[in-house]
């Protein structure tokens, strides 16, 4: 196996008053998506937040691309090459679609050849691309928030349940997407509660429960195992 | 040409653009329109407030930092070319040394405060900036050998600035000194506002609309956060202190009242509030509408008073004293009525 991408190991994160990770370790390999799994409130998107630097590890290493993150601050993290797509989209709604994704392009003007690929991916953005975000449906706000994410070539992208609360066809073009985007090599670390996206998608799989990784491997091992499902997540794949 | 001189941002609002091209019209002709002291008094304090409340948008409106220290920094500015036109003596090289000092004196402060305590929370700024301000209106009262204490500073700016000097008529209006820094007042302010107009049409004022409205997310892209919000309180409080040297040219007198009472605080905040936050025209009509209520509303009542004062109450209510009251009583009217300031409405209507 190649070096992996990311690399947490001990990773305790306490929100406020609670201990919410209780030492987490997790490889992410280079390329391909690492679903991370688990029920509610296991600790997934503290676990992406902390990976990002929203909330600082209070003890245990990150390492990403064979560097220590740890006590690096949120816009160097991105800065290495870490893209982040949050549960709440946190698109800026005052802003044009365009302006969003000028503003996504940190580093430098936009690619036109990217953008022809994202608006391939997500053709509402063409089609709104003068119209304030705040403006938008629900499902094209996702579109917005990966799309602002994929504006320059990462590394790695942290991508928080993309797919909650859209309608079937929209979650099918956000699977296209994120499998384009990991045609071009990108890894990608998914937390996805719609099982059929995550076992279409995933290449590895972590699970977690009460703030540490129980159970990591294959993907398809995960899928086609329903006991052991029922025993991580107290569900099975299929009956989701 | 036009277009690229207001950076693009275009009123949107036909009433909008109405209204900016009257204020524009009236202001830039404002000695021959309105002839009269009281009027270009009036005109030359809506220009300087135009640039001040816009300047103050920057931080609240744009960047979303509440500072209560933005009088502070426009008293700066006005008692540098106080303090320059005073040591140095009547000329030219005065207000620019003075302009300068004042607008690198507050530039620096502010980012002082800024490195200090943009990186906690909001409010905590806002207090610092309140507890700051109110420190530097405290020692300008007191070090009265430098500032001349409660009493303020009065100083000679250049001769052909002031009334003393005369180049005769035109259309019927005489061409004093005043008129001509009356024009530089104006053309200094017209400037700056669309300096600021740049400012926030530029990538970096979308940052800094991006940190308003997701502060994290703006993080998470790559952008330094407290980097931009310091940036955005020098540059606004440099804008302010130019600001406030302009008032100082046009007055020739800086005391603590004029320059740094946290009345004036208040007032910029209702101009920003009446207007509109975040729009830059917000500035525009926010001042000119405080600045002639503040100058003209008391003989309005008294018009009022005079005509209904066969009537009931009704005079009493009108009498000219009264007039602050009435005063805050159009501006809970205005909040309640324009939420998103007029500018927003009128923007929405369209």
């Amino acid at each position: 196996m190649s070096d992996p991408i990311l690399e947490l190991s001990g990773v305790h994160t306490d929100i406020a008053q609670y201990h919410i990770l209780q030492g987490v370790d997790l490889v992410v390999p280079r390329g391909g998506v690492t679903m991370l799994l688990g029920r509610n409130g296991v600790g997934k998107t503290t676990t992406l937040r902390t990976i990002i630097g929203h909330w600082q590890a209070k003890s245990g290493s990150l390492r990403f691309d064979g560097a220590d993150i740890t006590s690096l601050p949120t816009p160097a993290r991105a800065r290495a090459g870490i893209g982040f797509v949050p549960e709440d989209m946190g698109i800026f709604s005052d802003l044009t679609v365009e302006e969003n994704m000028i503003l996504a392009a940190a580093s430098g003007p936009l690619d036109p050849a990217r953008l022809d690929w994202i608006f391939a991916a997500f053709p509402p953005l063409r089609t709104f691309w003068r119209s304030e975000a705040g403006n938008l449906s629900g499902g094209q706000k996702q579109m917005l928030s990966i799309a602002r994410a994929m504006a320059e070539e990462r590394q790695l992208y942290l991508i928080d349940e993309p797919t909650k609360g859209l309608a079937p066809a929209i979650i099918s073009t956000m699977a296209g997407a994120l499998r384009d985007l990991k045609k071009k090599g990108a890894s990608i670390l998914l937390v996805e509660q719609n099982f059929s996206v995550a076992k279409a998608l995933g290449d590895t799989a972590a699970v977690m429960d009460d703030g540490r990784i129980v159970w990591a491997g294959q993907m398809a091992e995960l899928a086609g195992d329903a006991a052991l499902q029922e025993r991580l997540m107290g569900l099975t794949m299929e009956a989701h | 040409m036009l277009t690229n001189l207001i950076s693009d941002d275009r009123p949107r609002s036909l009433i909008l653009t109405g209204l900016l091209l009257g204020i524009l019209f009236c202001l830039a002709l404002a000695p021959f329109l309105f002839p009269g002291v009281r009027s270009l008094e009036t005109a030359a304090r809506i220009c300087i407030f135009i640039v001040l409340v816009a300047s103050y948008d920057l931080l609240l409106g744009y960047s979303g930092i509440v500072s209560f220290a933005h009088t502070m920094f426009f008293g700066l500015g006005a008692y540098g070319v106080a303090l320059a036109s005073v040591h140095m003596g009547r000329g030219y090289d005065a207000l620019i040394v003075g302009t300068v000092s004042g607008a690198v004196a507050s530039a620096l402060l502010a980012l002082l405060i800024g490195l200090f305590s943009l990186r906690v929370r909001a409010i905590f700024f806002a207090m610092i900036t309140l507890a700051v301000a109110s420190a530097v209106a405290v020692l300008v009262s007191q070090l009265s050998g430098l500032t001349g204490g409660e009493d303020g500073l009065n100083y000679s700016i250049p001769r052909e600035l002031t009334p003393a000097f005369k180049l005769g008529s035109l259309f019927g209006v005489s061409i004093t000194g005043k008129l001509l820094n009356y024009y530089l007042v104006f053309f200094a302010s017209l400037a700056l506002f669309l300096l600021l107009l740049r400012i926030v049409n530029s990538p970096f004022g979308r940052v800094l609309q991006a940190i308003r409205e997701n502060d994290f997310r703006a993080e998470a892209i790559g952008y330094r956060v407290v980097f931009y919000r310091t940036l955005a309180t020098c540059l606004s409080a440099a804008v302010a202190a130019i600001a406030g040297s302009l008032f100082a040219i046009w007055l020739r007198y800086v005391g603590p009242d004029t320059t740094l009472s946290f009345e004036i605080m208040l007032d910029i905040l209702l101009m920003v509030v009446i207007g509109g936050m975040g729009t830059m025209y917000g500035a525009v009509i926010g001042a000119t509408i405080f600045v002639l209520a503040q100058n003209y509303l008391q003989n309005l009542m008294g018009v009022a008073s005079g005509a209904t004062e066969g009537l009931p109450l009704i005079p009493q209510l009108l009498d000219p004293d009264r007039w602050l009251l009435w005063l805050g009583v159009l501006f809970i009217l205005s909040v309640y009525f324009f939420p998103t300031g007029i500018v927003g409405r009128l923007r929405s209507e369209d």
